[in-house]
């Protein structure tokens, strides 16, 4: 405010200044006192209660021996295994349904939501009963619903078999898989040089297109660097990809890469209910970009996948990049109803452990610090992913 | 790519005039212009038309041709011989009094009944425009005072019925209903605080929003059941359900106070600057002038909130309250229905698709509302 104001009241008006700065003070200070005693009684009560049901406190128990079974673990594990390495194996659970369960959603949410917006009536309907049921009812519910179509299906022995090696039955979706050695690792390192190269090698094309307006394809450089430069190192070393083909021995599979019904069911539930909202999220931001620009590159004569992909989609994605970060976290958050069904996440690790040990506040601590972690890693990710396809405005 | 995208531009023409002059005429324009545009069209039409075909046969097959209305009493061999061809639908009359209900006393059964008419009667008011405002908060309160009275009992010659032989939908609705209830108020307060001057304020907030949101509803249901009895003194103990609620109303608070800090960001400026002008106190400036305005503009996504908050009760499944997800997977430990949990999650599915349903409508009936105005 700087209107000219005659002296007695701009004293007053400094007084009134400093008494709301006073005030502001005086609020703090009692809002920040109640939240301290607040705390500090809780905490009182809580050392006061654990002594009194002598249950010890602190981070120790993580070094003794779990004792408690892991079905289904990508890491080796065994009972008599320490909290701790339970805790990662947790972890890695917890991150291959996430990981694997956001790129499915986020493909099979994109595509519904372009179904949407499709002419064809018949899609445009399904899509959208797709997306109104999958969203009114409860993930909890869907997942338990998919664990006992899963528990339903045959047994081992009479498995259903759609191709050769592709196993569906009550013990979980086996697939043939490639044993990887240290060879076959070399070669998919490779592989990820050769494709860091011809992302270099595009951007240059690209700029150098930009300065003579003629077109360079990328495809051969893309054959050579992505097939035949591994190719080269798989024969150079030897490296053999022998395919293992699961084979039903007894009463369950041998061989091959086994799906829990568990890991499958949950992955189902959450890849259909998230995708459900993905799907709104990119319709929304489909029709949020101006119908002028389909009419301008229909008029440069521009096939219509190709208006979608180079065109619409890019101006989209400013619109859709945000509130698919928090469908992320929502996927990464929603898989901890993993408890429900028994597939062993970390919240299922955790709850485990404080029934065993009664170390509540540890274990619950320790679910909030990874779920923070990865939450803070997907919106790190995610803002600079943002920034990265962010309208450089003139 | 197949897709044809649903621009003016893009619509194909509408279909020749000749075949306007009769209804099959009418029809076969419509079939033209929407299955059979072009080829990928048609194709895609083709296909989805003959997956249609086959689920549907395969539906009315389990679930009308082959299926079971009735048995008598637990003789349900004849459900089992067909397990897996047809639908066993019996099992929905036999437990949807359990179902709804949980093990409420059986013959006090229309008490929570009614209790449960009581809520959607007030979603329903609740909806209406006229009824926004001061009048609402009165409502809502003289409600959860009713359902109360009506629950529990005691009073009016209404035998008592404790809390841990309520079940059902009633518990689901009181779950969310009452989170929401109190969830608001903290919301409001919270959204306010992350926008203050005050810096200890404001950093408090932040805190709290950020802790609740980056972490799994399940972490905070697993510290009201088993992490809250230890913060109390000695002697003191609260019901489950209560700490649930709990629970849900620190929850829905930080999410709410997010959706009520968007609405607040999206009134202007000289709001603000008229109210100081008038002389108005912090609470008078917002209560009368700011959080109205903020709150017109977010009831869509409060809606889309609400809808969230209801679906999540159900995870109250895990520690063991009894609502109507709850009752539903219990219903079907009995032995002889054991295998018959498709038709009463499906039974359960549309409960629930029916309340959030048409909520949803509701939001969208105001997004459009907003947009025409």
């Amino acid at each position: 405010m700087t209107i000219p104001t005659p002296e007695p009241r701009q004293r007053r008006w400094r007084v009134s200044w400093s008494r709301q700065r006073i005030s502001g003070l005086l609020w703090q200070i009692a809002v920040v006192g109640i939240a301290i005693a607040v705390v500090g009684w809780l905490w009182s009560n809580a050392l006061h209660n654990l002594s009194a049901r002598r249950i010890s406190t602190g981070f120790a128990f993580l070094g003794r021996e779990a004792g408690m079974p892991i079905a289904d673990s990508w890491l080796a594990y065994s009972p008599k295994d320490p909290y701790i390495r339970a805790f990662i194996v947790g972890i890695v659970n917890t991150l291959r349904v996430a990981v694997i369960g956001i790129v499915l959603a986020t493909v099979l949410g994109t595509g519904v939501g372009i179904a949407r917006l499709s002419a064809n009536w018949l899609l445009s309907r399904l899509a959208a009963v797709y997306v109104e049921v999958l969203r009114d009812i409860p993930l909890l519910l869907q997942l338990l619903f998919w664990y006992v179509l899963m528990q339903g299906l045959p047994a081992a022995r009479s498995a259903w078999k759609p191709v050769d090696g592709v196993y569906l039955s009550n013990r979980g979706l086996v697939l043939p898989s490639v044993p990887i050695g240290e060879g076959n690792l070399w070669v998919i390192g490779a592989m990820a040089v050769g494709l860091m190269a011809l992302y270099a090698l595009r951007r240059r094309l690209i700029a150098r297109q930009m300065a003579d307006g003629r077109r360079r394809p990328t495809w051969p450089y893309a054959l050579v660097l992505l097939v035949g430069w591994p190719a080269l190192v798989s024969w150079g070393l030897g490296v053999s990809w022998s395919i293992a083909l699961p084979e039903l021995r007894g009463f369950n599979f041998v061989g091959g890469l086994t799906l829990a019904p568990e890991y499958f069911a949950l992955l189902i539930a959450l890849v259909t209910y998230t995708s459900a909202f993905i799907a709104e999220i990119v319709r929304s931001g489909i029709q949020a970009v101006d119908k002028g620009q389909w009419d301008a590159a229909k008029a440069l004569g521009l096939h219509r996948g190709f208006v979608l992909r180079h065109i619409v989609l890019p101006q989209a994605l400013r619109v859709i990049i945000p509130p698919m970060t928090s469908q992320y976290l929502n996927l990464t958050k929603n898989s901890s109803l993993a408890v429900a069904v028994g597939y062993q996440d970390i919240v299922s690790i955790a709850n485990t452990t404080l029934n065993q040990t009664g170390q509540a506040i540890e274990a619950i601590a320790l679910i909030m610090l990874v779920f923070l972690t990865i939450s803070l890693g997907i919106s790190l990710f995610m803002n600079w992913y943002n920034a990265r396809i962010a309208l450089v405005e003139r | 790519m197949t897709m044809v995208m649903d621009t003016p531009a893009n619509r194909p023409p509408p279909g020749r005039s000749q075949y306007r002059r009769t209804v099959a005429g009418r029809s076969i324009g419509w079939l033209r212009a929407n299955l059979f545009a072009s080829i990928s069209s048609t194709v895609i039409s083709l296909l989805l038309i003959f997956g249609l075909a086959r689920a549907l046969i395969g539906l009315v097959r389990w679930g009308l041709w082959n299926a079971i209305w009735t048995v008598t009493g637990d003789q349900t061999g004849a459900c089992r011989a067909i397990h897996g061809l047809g639908a066993c639908w019996a099992v929905i009359p036999e437990k949807f009094r359990f179902i709804l209900f949980g093990t409420y006393p059986f013959d006090q059964q229309w008490r929570p009944a009614f209790a449960t008419l009581t809520f959607v009667a007030l979603f329903f008011l609740s909806s209406r425009r006229s009824f926004w405002g001061r009048k609402l908060v009165l409502v809502w309160a003289g409600v959860l005072v009713l359902i109360g009275v009506l629950m529990w009992g005691g009073i009016f010659g209404l035998p008592f019925v404790s809390q841990d032989r309520w079940g059902g939908l009633p518990v689901t609705l009181i779950l969310a209903t009452s989170g929401l209830a109190f969830g608001f108020p903290l919301g409001i307060v919270v959204a306010l605080g992350r926008r203050s001057r005050l810096p200890a304020i404001r950093s408090l907030c932040v805190l709290y929003v950020e802790l609740i949101r980056g972490v799994p509803l399940i972490s905070l249901l697993f510290m009201a059941s088993v992490m809250f009895p230890l913060f109390l003194p000695d002697g003191v103990n609260i019901d489950k359900l209560l700490r649930a609620q709990v629970a849900f109303a620190l929850y829905a608070g930080a999410y709410l106070a997010e959706v009520i800090r968007g609405g607040l960001q999206a009134v202007p400026l000289g709001q603000h600057d008229a109210a100081d002008a008038l002389g108005l106190s912090y609470w008078k400036k917002n209560g009368l002038v700011i959080l109205p305005q903020a709150i017109g503009h977010v009831i869509p996504p409060l809606v889309n909130t609400f809808i969230a908050f209801f679906k999540d009760t159900s995870l109250v499944l895990i520690i063991g309250i009894f609502d109507l997800l709850t009752t539903a997977k219990t219903s079907i430990i009995d032995p002889a229905w054991q295998s018959f949990s498709v038709e009463v999650y499906l039974f359960v599915s549309l409960i629930y698709f029916a309340f959030c349903f048409s909520m949803s409508r509701y939001s969208r009936h105001l997004e459009a509302q907003a947009r025409s105005r």
